[in-house]
């Protein structure tokens, strides 16, 4: 038998018993004379033996001990696990480049298989001359390399009614942050020829899919002139068939359902088509029963990875770095500010690099902990001057029912046992 | 491979290596138009340097079979070819186009021993691009001209969508009560009859009223703002798992039976192309354009609090009392799990487990590969393996073998549960003829699914069938 196969991993319990059993442990040895530690006065079997091949592995996956490093589904989300989303492991990733095998998924029929020898994609309606292309040909456009994240609309929406799941996977992991290889959808456009559209400033473009669901999206032409990439690569590599392979799109800073994969057609309109991903979901309702459409940037957003319920503290009082990520679909993060007492006072967090345009950005707080109880909360500002909201000011204004664009302050309780629960506080 | 075709290759992927140089260094800038036309002199003679050296190759392949030597001697001339091929590259626009369909055709031709000098053949300019990958070329005025001009069928095929106005409706029509019949054969499995519902399933009919309650039921009749959208989904992505094989008239009778359940037309009701714009979607004013920066610009503020923000904090709620969290089996609990099972592992555990292991044995593990990619269509229904637990449809472990209907706490139809007590057992026989038309073999089965074309595939998922015991 292989080493570590069935069933192994962490859980998320036994890992907080591990944790909490850890606290009196390093209390109890502090100043006494320490026993050797035979990690290092023996001679360790990999230090002596030798490791496995290079032919081994011709394509890695993560060490095993990293096996609960995975994305997770919640059941009773939805109906089945074919129209339905899984999150990212936020809480255990580090850095902004999220691992294409770990970055969430959503379908509504499923990841399907479509080979690069079998995409068309095709550009149609108000051109001047509709145009189809195979794979080949997007590889002959000049590309380019842009960092972007993609979030799903819903991400944070189950916390809406309240505190809800226990994690920062589950809370915020529909999010994704990639290096993409693409070509502009401009350039796309341009090649059939925008002359037949006219004026450009009322028009549209409806993107679909080559799956059964279709999914199709109206996009103001202005954003799909700007910024919208044809993408064929992620991280270097060919996007993974859950993220759409061969092709998706990438529109930046505006939410994930609009990121058509498997992208199949580009119709240049006079009009949206007002389709069921633009009408009957993607809509937020506000308390008085009308509803915003075309809700489409995602706005600056942040939350404290570790610790969180999933990354408890298990090494005690003293040094500890409270971590996290920000984004804004609307620019570049410019600060985020970091409360260890629920909202009462506020510390700038640094960043591990400035904020750049639609992308994840890192923070760190590199503080001392007391061993007491903390309410953890990060606050996003971004290059427009928006400030993220408490749970309160963004229910204030659209209720409880918009399901989509909880972009809310989060709270970790985190307790003086190390461990973490998601809260709500006054 | 031999050693002897390794060492002749090399001065091939040399050509090689000159053909991608001039495609990349083509793409990676700039050309006016102007300049092309200078170009192509230079082009001719890079595309006759090529030519000359796949000549060149094609005669190494026999001096190699005579003389190592010979082979390090056509490498230093490529090597000085590949040089002057960089030089050249400033005038490669039109080289461009040339150079990437040989690379496709050597690409597409690739695992062919002969590979390299075919496709540095091919490099020649008459030569016609591969169809499978690179498409054909127009010379478009201010463009790449890359792509191919679509067929006005290859349009209609794929561009079905249609606009509140009715714009993109294909003639046709359909009235309630064939609406009913379609839906209840093939969308109220996961709807309900009534279109009310059934487990986590979107619900699409009732909820009037409600969008400004505590808890909204958005339904086509209370939320959905344009008839247009039910039609366009209906027509090109339900039914869930088998997209796009109803009639323009099946749409419109469904479409017609939807407003019938949300008491928005009589049973008598008759919608068509033609009558399309004349329905009134009761939410068709309920939605407002994104105001979020003139409705939320106090989010905007200049300078967020600091220092004594709020005087207390209190926890109002805890994600622990919900307790809706997936948990996950530790480690110690799996190990202790492992261990009482072993303990439990007697004799006859061990003989059970040798029985499977001849049944596996049995199965064409080839055949239940394929079996398991066709499952995806059964997927969203029902379940199989480790924990399969009845969804839509019954859960499938053992279920060869098993008596039609014998799962207490499933709810079959009335025409299966009778089946079962009847003694009929599913076998491969039968489960083929209920998988080819499973209305035919199963009167009124609640299974809503269109049925499998091939009996390859019928033969595929039977066998990854079995490889599920009880």
């Amino acid at each position: 038998m292989a080493h570590g196969s069935g069933k192994s991993g962490t859980s998320r319990r036994a890992f907080l018993k591990g944790a909490a059993a850890a606290v009196p442990a390093a209390a109890a040895t502090a100043g006494a004379a320490r026993a050797d530690d035979p990690l290092i006065t023996d001679v360790q079997d990999w230090a002596s033996g030798l490791g496995e091949g290079v032919d081994a592995t011709p394509y890695g996956l993560p060490i095993e001990f990293e096996d609960d490093v995975i994305r997770r589904n919640v059941e009773w989300l939805t109906a089945d696990t074919i129209s339905s989303i899984n999150f990212t492991p936020i809480h255990a990733l580090d850095g902004t480049i999220t691992p294409q095998g770990c970055a969430f998924e959503r379908h509504h029929s499923g990841a399907i298989e479509l080979k690069k020898e079998d995409y068309r994609l095709m550009i149609n309606g108000l051109v001047d001359e509709p145009l189809v292309f195979t794979y080949a040909d997007l590889e002959r456009f000049p590309r380019e390399n842009h960092v972007y994240f993609c979030e799903c609309a819903a991400n944070t929406g189950m916390e809406w009614a309240g505190a809800q799941l226990n994690g920062a996977q589950f809370t915020h992991g529909m999010i994704h942050n990639m290096e993409y290889t693409g070509v502009p959808l401009r350039t796309i456009l341009e090649e059939a020829g925008l002359g037949a559209a006219g004026d450009l400033a009322d028009k549209w473009v409806y993107v679909e899919g080559a799956d059964a669901s279709s999914n199709g999206r109206s996009i103001p032409m202005e954003k799909a002139l700007d910024d919208v990439l044809v993408a064929f690569k992620a991280n270097g590599e060919a996007l993974r068939k859950e993220h759409g392979y061969p092709v998706r799109l990438v529109v930046p800073g505006w939410e994930g359902n609009m990121w058509v994969k498997w992208l199949r057609r580009v119709e240049v309109m006079d009009r949206p088509v007002e389709s069921r991903e633009e009408t009957s979901k993607y809509t937020d309702t506000l308390a008085d029963g009308i509803s915003r459409k075309w809700t489409w940037a995602m706005d600056a957003k942040s939350v404290v990875t570790s610790p969180s319920p999933q990354s408890p503290i298990s090494h005690g009082k003293g040094p500890l770095v409270i971590t996290g990520l920000a984004w804004s679909g609307r620019g570049a993060i410019t600060r985020v500010d970091v409360s260890k007492d629920g909202g009462k006072t506020w510390q700038q967090a640094r960043l591990a690099k400035p904020g750049e345009k639609m992308a994840l950005t890192r923070f760190y707080l590199d503080t001392d902990w007391d061993g007491e109880e903390m309410f953890l909360q990060a606050r996003a500002m971004d290059e427009t001057g928006y400030v993220q909201p408490t749970k309160d000011a963004l229910r204030e204004v659209r209720g409880e029912n918009s399901i989509y664009h909880n972009n809310c302050i989060q709270t970790w309780w985190v307790k003086p046992t190390g461990e973490a629960e998601n809260v709500e506080v006054s | 491979m031999s050693k002897f075709l390794k060492d002749y290759m090399l001065p091939a992927g040399g050509a090689m290596a000159l053909i991608l140089g001039v495609a990349y260094g083509a793409a990676n800038r700039g050309y006016g138009d102007s300049e092309i036309a200078t170009l192509e002199d230079r082009n001719t003679q890079v595309e006759a340097r090529v030519a000359d050296l796949s000549e060149q190759v094609e005669l190494s392949r026999q001096a190699v079979a005579e003389s190592g030597d010979r082979v390090s001697e056509l490498e230093s001339a490529l090597e000085a070819a590949k040089a002057e091929a960089a030089s050249a590259q400033e005038a490669a626009k039109a080289a461009r186009v040339e150079a990437a369909e040989a690379i496709s055709a050597a690409q597409s031709d690739a695992g062919d021993d002969t590979v390299m000098t075919d496709a540095t053949a091919e490099s020649a300019p008459a030569a016609e691009p591969a169809v499978t990958l690179a498409a054909s070329t127009t010379a478009r005025e201010g463009g790449y001209g890359l792509g191919r001009e679509a067929t006005g069928n290859e349009v209609a095929a794929w561009d079905l969508d249609v606009t509140p106005d009715g714009t993109g409706l294909p003639e046709g029509s359909g009235d309630v009560w064939t609406g009913e019949e379609v839906f209840v054969e093939q969308c109220a499995v996961c709807h309900g009859d009534f279109a009310e519902g059934r487990d986590n399933w979107p619900k699409l009919a009732g909820g009037d009223d409600t969008l400004a309650d505590e808890d909204p039921l958005k339904t086509v009749g209370s939320y959905w703002p344009y008839l247009s959208t039910v039609w366009d989904y209906v027509n090109r992505s339900m039914p869930f798992g088998a997209a796009q094989t109803l009639t323009p008239d099946e749409v419109y009778a469904i479409t017609a039976y939807i407003l019938y359940s949300n008491y928005l037309v009589e049973d008598d009701f008759v919608l068509s192309h033609e009558n399309f714009d004349e329905v009134e979607m009761p939410n068709a004013d309920g939605f407002i354009v994104d105001d979020r920066e003139e409705a939320e610009a106090h989010f905007w503020s200049s300078e967020p609090c600091m220092e004594n923000c709020k005087e207390n904090v209190e926890i109002t709620m805890r994600a622990a009392v919900l307790d809706v969290t997936p948990e996950e089996e530790s480690e110690e609990e799996a190990a202790q799990e492992e261990a009482s099972a072993a303990e439990d592992m007697g004799e006859e555990a061990t003989a059970e487990e040798a029985a499977e292991e001849t049944e596996a044995a049995a199965l064409d593990m080839a055949l239940v590969e394929d079996g398991e990619k066709v499952f995806r269509k059964c997927k969203a229904c029902h379940q199989v393996g480790d924990g399969a637990k009845n969804r839509t449809g019954p859960q499938l472990n053992g279920v060869m073998g098993r008596t039609l209907g014998a799962l207490d706490d499933f709810r079959y139809s009335k025409t299966m549960e009778e089946m079962g007590e009847d003694g009929i057992v599913w076998a491969a026989d039968n489960m083929a003829e209920y998988l080819t038309k499973p209305r035919d073999y199963v009167k009124g089965t609640r299974m809503s699914f269109a049925g499998l074309r091939s009996e390859e595939d019928i033969a595929a998922v039977t066998e990854y069938l079995k490889s599920f015991p009880e």
